[in-house]
């Protein structure tokens, strides 16, 4: 862009235009904009408090007790003595997104040093557009090519029905590769170019800078990358349901299927009655994804300090 | 000498990754328009859904998707460039910033399904809409604010400095700058950001479930009067859009034919937000020629 | 860009304008008129899924009689549907389990309106090789005592269970009076979707799951099981020897009026009763030659 042809017009229109009232309008803007920006704040505040003030009413009101809930495996809200053990999904939700990012996480940023150290001329022209069409396809997609190709590939080979923990899995690190290999690559770029040409100068081999200069010193961004996949996998909902089993049981082997706090939340919302128990404990669950994005975002926060490039 | 092997070795490993990666995105592509392909057709594209019988269409799903997606885009644009301007030309090192900066992160990493719920509280049940187009296209805009800010604060801050500093040394005030000088200048990047922050409203379903319903009422295409109950316009009522069709018909569908619909629903899923990623591209390279060309 | 704005400023308030009206028009709607002949005004009906096809259906033939009238019908889950019409956001609330076995809903100030009885049985993978099972033995396979088709003379087949879940009403009702109240073990999978746990059978060696009769058709895929004897059929369900069926319920808050009472009385009517509900494998209600409460007691009509 020529910018002094721009600076030049911008200032021609800016002198014909300006006006007495100038001042006011500058604080009408300002207070406009300061106004869009604190409804933000005002949206994160409501909803902290309108699911927190929710989810809480299974124990305060209902009387459910919280170390139940938060030790117990049992989970049966309709049975005559209802349990409400909500260990089985909260070990389920941690283990279909620890899984998860086991995968995706070798391959995202294996991906992300294709593309800025192994073949930078042409390897970012074929994976960036991969990488942003895969960001733009929609969790009910990835959700329905699970349960129509991957369940019965699964049940196929390796047994069982087919709805497990597995299946959870591979969607899930499909869904969340985008987002790591992206963040990925920016931590890798962003890296001074004199880090590289120092270790090659030593004579070390491009595997030997990357494995002991680059990734070292690209670290904390890189965990960022893979803790916000894993904020990414925590909380989806759809895609997970329609392929884990939605069972309430632990779950003893990879193959078995299980369930998540999401699923749980969306398959028994509806049937549910708004103010009763078993709808209340849908929303304790609720808050629980709501804490854990919190936390998320303290990792990702405490790993943004330590960044040194 | 074993360093070269290891060398060799893992500049393998890395083809391989990347030849991975490509190898899934260019499968699940060819997947879903192999098999939706042959669904589709303007029938299919046009009649309504039908809950029981086989052979329905996506007609209503489909106009209900670019509504409520237009709806939020209403209310997100100007709430997103509001918050952007105020983060990249107001805000100063402090509590403040700091708090709308964190809110920010939060909202963005808030699970889809939390705000669907934050929805059914607050846009059905507290205001006694009912589940609604407009309680859903709200809690779609809680879902893309903190997109659209970030993609307005970054747009304006790439703008050069010299250009807003020859503006201001002109005695132009702040916000007179930014409306002329900034905002066209960052005007390409907006709407690049606008339209691909579009094909992941467009693609949304979990928000949607309890706040716009999963299901659409008769429609009647020739009554434009937003104020009618049947009228599609109608924001007040209940409205599946097509990524909650592609849910609804996998876990609670009755119709035989699911795997038709789903798989014609899904490629035009995959269709349009492949459309708006080539269109984000298209007008931000026209408007950044245009800009850039002498005047 | 100073062009763009106002027509931004137009259009956002407009768009304010149709909200204000809107909300307005709201409070007039459903004042149906019940005197005059042809109904007309508009009420929304909830909640269960399974009843939308019905519901929506039998709406349609209706707003064809009477196009003053105008009939929305929503799916959202029993759940759902019983909380609006009790809190009087609906005037009519679908569910597939009576309103006093939902905890938090004012049973008493809600009218039963049974619009319809849907059966149900277990049904398994053909390869399993089993027709008819005993209670006793069903209860067995559910709670997980016995784990293979072998031991009830069956094929050596590991049992896989496909449960719905926990707050649906097939399940409540199968929990209830097929397996005489016992918790089912946990299984293979938990599905909301009828269709999928058809497939889900069909594809599966050694699957049992519950579904409605409507499933069991000839190229279905899937063996129905006999209970004690008795084959899973519309008659056997309305002389009341099979025993696993429930009521499809509509809810009204108090006596309906006007166009809801306008439109139960349709739904009752043989237009509805023969057609539309045998046709969606409904047994009409007014059919049934047994009557059950809420507790489950069963009586002569």
């Amino acid at each position: 862009m020529d910018n002094k042809t721009m600076t030049l017009a911008a200032s021609q229109r800016l002198l014909k235009k300006s006006n007495k009232s100038a001042l006011q309008k500058e604080k009408r803007g300002k207070y406009l904009v300061l106004a869009s920006a604190l409804l933000i704040i005002t949206a994160t505040i409501a909803i902290t408090i309108f699911l927190g003030s929710k989810g809480l009413q299974a124990f305060i009101s209902n009387g459910v007790s919280i170390y139940e809930f938060l030790t117990s495996t049992k989970w049966n809200p309709t049975a005559e003595n209802p349990l409400y053990g909500a260990v089985p999904f909260i070990l389920g939700s941690f283990a279909v997104t620890i899984l998860s990012a086991l995968i995706a996480a070798p391959l995202g940023i294996g991906g992300a040093i294709f593309m800025t150290e192994i073949a930078p001329s042409w390897g970012k022209k074929i994976l960036q557009p991969v990488i942003e069409l895969l960001v733009g396809i929609p969790s009910v997609v990835y959700g329905f090519i699970g349960l129509s190709v991957l369940v019965p590939f699964l049940r196929e080979t390796v047994g069982g029905q087919g709805f497990s923990l597995l299946a959870g899995m591979i969607v899930l690190s499909i869904m969340i590769l985008p987002t790591v290999t992206s963040i990925a690559t920016d931590a890798m770029s962003s890296l001074p170019k004199g880090l590289r040409e120092s270790s090659y100068a030593i004579g070390a081999t491009r595997w030997q800078t990357i494995w002991r200069v680059l990734v070292p010193a690209a670290m904390p961004t890189l965990l960022t990358a893979i803790v916000l996949g894993m904020a990414r996998a925590f909380g989806e909902a759809l895609a997970v349901q329609m392929v884990i089993g939605n069972v309430r049981s632990l779950p003893s082997a990879i193959t078995d299927p299980s369930a998540t706090l999401t699923t749980i939340i969306t398959l028994n919302m509806g049937h549910t009655t708004f103010g009763s128990v078993e709808n209340n404990v849908l929303w304790s669950l609720a808050l629980i994804l709501l804490v854990m994005s919190f936390i998320f975002i303290l990792l990702i926060r405490y790993l943004s300090s330590r960044r040194q490039f | 000498m074993n360093s070269k092997v290891a060398d060799r070795i893992a500049t393998t490993i890395f083809y391989l990754i990347a030849a991975t990666i490509v190898t899934v995105l260019v499968g699940l592509l060819g997947y879903i328009i192999y098999h939706g392909f042959s669904k589709l057709n303007l029938d299919f594209l046009t009649s309504p859904s039908s809950s029981f019988r086989a052979g329905g269409g996506i007609g209503n799903q489909l106009f209900n998707s670019f509504y409520i997606l237009f709806l939020t885009m209403v209310f997100t644009v100007p709430l997103g460039l509001g918050g952007g301007i105020y983060m990249a030309e107001y805000a100063r090192p402090g509590r403040l910033t700091n708090a709308i900066r964190t809110c920010i992160e939060v909202l963005a990493s808030l699970p889809s399904i939390v705000i669907g719920m934050f929805g059914l509280l607050m846009f059905v049940n507290l205001t006694g809409w009912g589940y609604s187009i407009l309680g859903g296209a709200l809690a779609l805009t809680v879902f893309n604010l903190p997109v659209m800010v970030r993609v307005c604060e970054d747009a304006l801050r790439t703008v050069a400095r010299d250009q807003k500093e020859a503006s201001l040394a002109l005695g132009i005030t702040h916000w007179h700058t930014i409306k002329t000088v900034l905002l066209p200048a960052a005007f390409p990047s907006i709407l690049t950001g606008a339209i691909l922050a579009s094909g992941r409203v467009f693609g949304e379903a979990a928000a949607l479930l309890f706040t716009a319903g999963l299901t659409t009422p008769t429609l009647d295409f020739s009554n434009w009067n937003p104020f009618d109950a049947t009228s599609p316009l109608n924001i007040f009522r209940p409205a599946e859009t097509l990524a909650v069709h592609i849910w609804a018909v996998n876990t609670q569908g009755l119709i035989p034919d699911v795997r038709e619909v789903a798989d014609g629903s899904s490629a035009v899923l995959i269709i349009s937000v492949l459309l708006f990623n080539l269109l984000a591209r298209w007008i931000g390279s026209i408007v950044h020629k245009k800009i850039t060309a002498s005047k | 860009m100073k062009k763009m704005k106002s027509v931004y400023l137009l259009a956002v308030m407009a768009l304010i304008l149709v909200v204000a009206t809107a909300c307005g028009n709201k409070g007039t709607e459903g004042n149906a008129n019940g005197d005059s002949k042809s109904a007309s005004g508009s009420i929304v009906v909830s909640g269960s899924s399974a009843m939308q096809p019905l519901v929506a259906a039998a709406a349609e033939q209706f707003k064809e009689k009477n196009p003053d009238a105008d009939i929305q019908v929503q799916a959202g889950g029993s759940g759902t549907g019983l909380s609006q019409v009790s809190e009087g956001a609906v005037k009519i609330g679908n569910s597939d389990v009576f309103a006093e076995e939902k905890e938090g809903i004012p049973a008493d100030k809600l009218k039963d309106h049974q619009i319809a009885v849907v059966g149900m049985s277990a049904a398994v993978n053909p390869e399993v090789g089993i027709k008819d099972i005993s209670k006793k033995d069903l209860i067995k396979v559910f709670t997980g005592e016995v784990k293979n088709w072998k031991e009830l003379g069956g094929k050596d087949q590991k049992i896989a269970l496909i449960n719905r879940p926990d707050s649906s009403g097939t399940r409540a009702t199968f929990v209830k009076y097929a397996l005489d109240g016992k918790e089912p073990v946990e299984g293979a999978a938990t599905e909301d979707s009828s269709n999928t746990v058809q497939k889900l059978i069909k594809e599966t060696p050694g699957a049992i799951g519950y579904l409605a009769f409507s499933y069991f058709t000839d190229n279905s895929g899937i063996t129905p099981l006999s209970i004690d004897g008795v084959k899973p059929t519309d008659e056997n369900v309305q002389k009341g020897k099979f025993p696993i069926w429930a009521y499809e319920h509509s809810y009204t808050k108090g006596e309906p009026k006007g166009l809801e009472k306008e439109f139960l009385d349709y739904m009752m009517s043989d237009e509805i009763q023969h057609n539309l509900v045998p046709e969606q494998g409904y047994i009409p209600a007014n059919k049934m030659e047994v009557k059950r409460d809420a507790e489950g007691k069963i009586t002569k009509k």
